[in-house]
């Protein structure tokens, strides 16, 4: 099905699918079982220019666009929504660089992020601040030329295997979100520990940590922006990951389906294949329907987001929904077409149904983006009455 | 230094079927690819310039114009240049003209130090090419490599021998053919892919090269291929199934004549 | 390679006039735009144009359309060239391969085809023996079938180079003319032989599974397998000489030997410039983890993916064990490192011909069966009743390997498998 991909976009799919398929294929189930992160992978994604696909070229990335790092990251998901993720979540940390950084924090740590020679990390989530990002009780005491760091982040993807980590801290009390920055921490700071990698039901082979900050002190020169833009960092960072989230999602859920398809129209039972019987035939359709519709929402809001445009939260926001929402339902499908084959671990589709549900969780909860698209809504509504219209 | 990878567009076989009644071959949408064990050779090609520092590797592939897919696939790896050999004349050719053919176009190229191959194509399995090609071009030749090591004018060479190896060494230039056993080939980078798409292939037609036309394409292949005709199928093909206590003594039943040599 | 299918009925429309160049053509009057042709290239190489077939420069002259149109449409005219003098060229050659003072079984085999043919031609059978120190070994050739050994002892030949190997038999070839030589294909076999072919600007055929006499005549039908075994193909060599072929281990069957029979031994002077190398021999170093050979093995027992781990590979040990067999796998298991590559069957593993193959835990991807179809018996255990292996398979179980392995090594242990 054409995406109408511009030549160099199908270059890229054709390569992430090569590297998928000859490289990811045979380690993905073991890796999920083993919890290992990928490094041999990303050696592999890093010798063949994928990590900077979304890092200028000045940098010594490629130059695309958000639409390049959907392209990529769905096709690596197709085979293994974990793996992909040390590339994927690797974006969401640069992102704050990439938007907020000033010229010298670019220089210093965009090249080796595209070179595929460190991987990246966003540290937000803590304990007691989920959906309630403003609720973070990390804080960055300014001494002096340094920031003091000190508290805890948790759940963060890369956690204790990415060098660069933009990292969201309280510079200021009592006065709300306009009290939170976002700095760069580099690992092996003194000061800058990690917790225990989680043990996960899915996306296993991507690590997730906690990452412990005691009197860890980071340069001034760290700091991304102005103090008290960190939220906004956030935010801005998420309307530009998002859509990489639903990416992935679109990505397994793919995969998914094409195993689906696969073992119907070999599966016999009562002397035909499964896939003759109109109730799969129906439930394969719509499976179908629906991640190309995924698809679909999601290349429109990576390519408006490349477009320039400043208003994406409602966009991102749908399409990290729409096609999460897609990935849970299309792999739970999937393993019900495999039946019990479906449900044993050598079978592929029951992994992908494990990776399929924190896409609905993660990068803002699907009830979070609920909220933001309501809450546009209500904004785009109010502003065109008041002009009139 | 000059390395030259001799590389050569193939059907997947794997996708090559024949049709039973009409006895024609069936191609539905069969893949061409690169012979896999040429990337083995063009892989090899790109260590050894990565190892002396210097040098180029320039790829050639005799075949039609399509051939130029495979070409390019070989210029995203990193190879500097790319050669065709192709013309209606070279059509038809077995492996005596497809050498004649491919050490002409070497020898256009002038002073090459090392000339690598892959061990045999896949579609063909005669793996007589390059063999062929070092003769015509009167150089020695080492087969079945396994291990290649540059040493200044010289390389030395492990030929992978039924029971162990034997080590050679070889004065350049020479030709090589090479086993999957010698490298682990890289993939290729977004950034070659880039170059390859702009890349100029050099095409040479018969016209370009120093040849006799009577050598070339089907007239100049001393064999003949007379038929094609699809396998033998397998007799029998009977399954057990059931509980394992049932099936292993059926099973071994009819094992036994077999193990002992009783049947033809 | 050049292909052309024929069918049972039917002449082909083959044009063998007197042309300097082969051409093909599509004559419109009888194409009636079916597009059977389109569907048998291989190549590309034919478009359906307003309802006409077009040939397009993909062509390769393989002539599988000429065959596939049902009216005669297509039209492949071959060109005519002098061929050698055939005549000239009489007798049977097996060239013998021995290395470390021992004679290559697959030189037995030859010979024991090489007897059949030569008794059909009513020529004679020679076999070329090269290397140093090796007088001792022509009797054995005799004693297998040759009626005549030729000779060449030379410690420059000590060990196999390419350039003095090829020479001398090229040198031979010249000298005496055979109409046929034979070669195993091993891997000095396929150095040599292919350099050999041409010095001497002749065709050659590699991995003949089949060679014959024609009928009413003298020409050599060498078939052998292509696309990895997909199809059969029948290659002749009609207007050079010698024709020559080479063959795998195991395909052919050796004579018993036969120690009352005598024969010819030729010692053969040789040039002593052509016996020269530029390539140093350094030294030989022998693989001692590979105590079998998978691919001289008469019974194989290969694993793959269903095995779960290299733990469990002891069970396809012990019933290999149990009957004498090797132990092969698939590219899963290598790929995984449960077991070394010199077990891997398979396309870009070893290709094996043993009288049993027992698959195990392997699916039977086509990579896969292209190293093993050509067994006489297969068997597959597997317990995925889907699984393509079973469609190649002599007998199969579906079943649980863990379970029917043991059972299966207790039942045959002991009997009298050998």
């Amino acid at each position: 099905m054409s995406c109408f991909l511009t030549e160099e976009q199908q270059m890229l799919k054709d390569l992430c699918a090569q590297i998928a398929r000859e490289k990811i294929l045979p380690v993905r189930e073991e890796l999920d079982e083993s919890g290992e992160f990928p490094w041999e992978i990303v050696r592999v994604f890093a010798e063949s220019d994928i990590c900077g696909v979304y890092i200028p070229e000045e940098y010594g990335g490629f130059g695309g666009g958000a639409m390049e790092m959907c392209v990529a990251t769905e096709e690596l998901s197709r085979v293994c929504g974990g793996i992909s993720l040390s590339f994927a979540a690797t974006a969401l940390g640069t992102y704050p660089i990439l938007l907020f950084g000033s010229e010298e924090q670019k220089k210093k740590y965009l090249p080796p992020i595209a070179a595929g020679e460190k991987l990246a990390a966003f540290a937000l989530t803590e304990a007691n601040a989920g959906s309630d990002a403003g609720a973070i009780e990390t804080t960055a005491v300014l001494d002096g030329d340094e920031y003091i760091l000190n508290g805890t982040k948790q759940w963060i993807t890369n956690g204790g295997e990415a060098e660069t980590y933009t990292v969201v801290a309280r510079t200021k009390k009592g006065v709300g979100i306009r009290g939170i920055s976002c700095l760069i921490v580099e690992k092996d700071t003194p000061g800058f520990t990690f917790g225990k990698k989680e043990n996960k039901m899915g996306i296993r082979a991507s690590a997730t940590r906690e990452l412990i900050f005691q009197d860890c002190r980071v340069p001034k020169a760290n700091l991304l922006g102005r103090e008290g833009m960190g939220f906004m960092v956030a935010m801005k960072t998420f309307d530009h990951s998002r859509p990489g989230v639903a990416a992935q999602a679109v990505g397994i859920a793919q995969g998914a389906l094409d195993e689906a398809v696969k073992y119907a129209r070999h599966r016999e039972q009562f002397g035909q294949p499964v896939a003759s019987f109109q109730g799969l035939q129906f439930m394969l359709a719509d499976m179908a329907t629906q991640v190309e519709a995924a698809r679909a929402i999601v290349h429109q809001a990576a390519r408006i987001v490349d477009s320039g445009e400043k208003n994406l939260a409602k966009i991102s926001a749908m399409a990290k929904l729409f096609a999460s929402d897609v990935a849970m339902s299309v792999t739970t499908d999937a393993v019900q077409v495999l039946g019990g084959y479906g449900y044993m671990k050598e079978y592929p589709v029951e992994k992908m149904m494990r990776d399929a549900k924190i896409t609905q969780i993660y990068e803002g909860t699907n009830q979070i983006q609920r909220a933001v698209i309501a809450s546009q809504l209500i904004k785009e509504s109010a502003a065109k009455e008041k002009r009139g219209e | 230094m000059r390395i030259v990878v001799l590389i050569k567009q193939v059907p997947d076989t794997t996708e090559v079927r024949i049709d039973r009644e009409t006895n024609t071959l069936i191609r539905e949408g069969v893949p061409s690819i690169v012979n896999p064990f040429d990337m083995y050779a063009l892989e090899e090609g790109l260590r050894m310039r990565e190892a002396a520092g210097e040098g180029t590797v320039t790829v050639m592939s005799m075949g039609p114009p399509q051939v130029e897919v495979a070409l390019r696939e070989a210029l995203s790896l990193g190879v500097d240049d790319a050669v065709l050999l192709s013309d209606r004349a070279f059509a038809g050719s077995d492996t005596w003209s497809t050498s004649y053919t491919l050490a002409a176009g070497i020898r256009r190229l002038g002073e090459v130090d090392v000339i690598l191959c892959g061990k045999q194509a896949i579609d063909g399995d005669t793996a007589q090419v390059g063999p062929g090609v070092a003769r015509l071009l009167g150089i020695p030749q080492v087969a079945y490599v396994k291990a290649l090591t540059l040493e200044g004018a010289t390389c030395t060479a492990e030929r992978m021998m039924e029971d162990g190896h034997d080590v050679l060494r070889v004065p350049l230039p020479a030709l090589f053919t090479v086993v999957k056993d010698i490298n682990e080939p890289r993939l290729p980078s977004l950034k070659g892919k880039m170059k390859a798409k702009k890349a100029q292939i050099t095409v040479w037609g018969a016209a370009d090269l120093d040849v006799d036309p009577v050598e070339l394409g089907l007239d100049g292949s001393p064999t003949r291929v007379m038929k094609i005709f699809a396998p033998e199928l397998k007799a029998g093909g009977v399954v057990f199934e059931g509980e394992t206590s049932e099936t292993v003594p059926r099973l071994v039943e009819e094992l036994l004549p077999v193990l002992r040599g009783e049947t033809q | 390679m050049t292909c052309s299918a024929s069918r049972a009925a039917g002449p082909r429309s083959t044009d063998s006039g007197e042309y300097r160049v082969s051409s093909i053509e599509v004559v419109q009057d009888r194409c009636v735009g079916c597009g059977l042709c389109v569907s048998a290239c291989l190549y590309d190489a034919i478009e359906m144009v307003d309802g006409l077939a077009v040939i397009n420069d993909n062509c390769t002259l393989c002539g599988a359309c000429v065959d596939a149109c049902k009216f005669d449409a297509i039209v492949l005219r071959q060109a005519q060239h002098d061929a050698v003098s055939l005549d000239e060229y009489r007798g049977v050659w097996v060239v013998a391969e021995q290395r470390n003072g021992e004679l290559n079984d697959v030189s037995f085999e030859l010979l024991g085809k090489g007897r059949e043919l030569a008794d059909e031609l009513e020529t004679e059978l020679s076999a070329v023996l090269l290397g140093s120190s090796i007088a001792g070994m022509a009797d054995e050739l005799i004693h297998r079938g040759a009626d005549r050994v030729h000779v060449v002892d030379d410690p420059a030949l000590l060990n196999f180079l390419d350039e003095p190997y090829a020479n001398v038999v090229a040198e031979l070839i010249t000298r005496h003319k055979p109409e046929i030589v034979l070669t195993g294909a091993t891997v000095l076999g396929r150095s040599l032989i292919p350099r050999v072919a041409v010095q001497v600007k002749t065709g050659l055929t590699a991995d003949c599974t089949g060679l014959a006499i024609e009928d009413g005549g003298r020409q050599l039908l060498q078939t052998r397998p292509a696309f990895g075994g997909n199809i059969m193909a029948t290659i002749i060599c009609p207007n050079h000489r010698p024709q020559m072929s080479t063959v795998r281990h195991k395909v052919m069957s050796a004579l018993d030997a036969d120690t009352s029979r005598t024969g010819e031994v030729v010692d053969e002077t040789i040039d002593p410039g052509l016996l020269t190398s530029r390539v140093e021999f350094v030294e030989f170093v022998k693989d001692l983890t590979q105590t079998v050979n998978i691919a001289d093995a008469d019974v194989i027992v290969s694993g793959g993916r269903g095995l779960g781990g290299p733990e469990n590979f002891h069970l396809i040990e012990e019933l290999a064990g149990a009957i004498g067999g090797a132990v092969g796998a698939s590219r899963a298991a290598v790929d995984a490192g449960w077991i070394q590559y010199s077990h891997q069957v398979g396309q870009t593993g070893k290709t094996v011909q043993p009288k049993l193959y027992i698959a195990c835990g392997i699916s039977g991807a086509v990579q896969h069966l292209a190293g093993m179809q050509s067994a006489k018996v297969i068997v597959a255990i597997n317990k995925d009743p889907d699984a393509p292996i079973f469609k190649v398979a002599t007998f199969g179980i579906v079943g649980d390997v863990f379970e029917v392995l043991p059972a299966l090594t207790r039942a045959l242990k002991g009997s009298a498998a050998e």
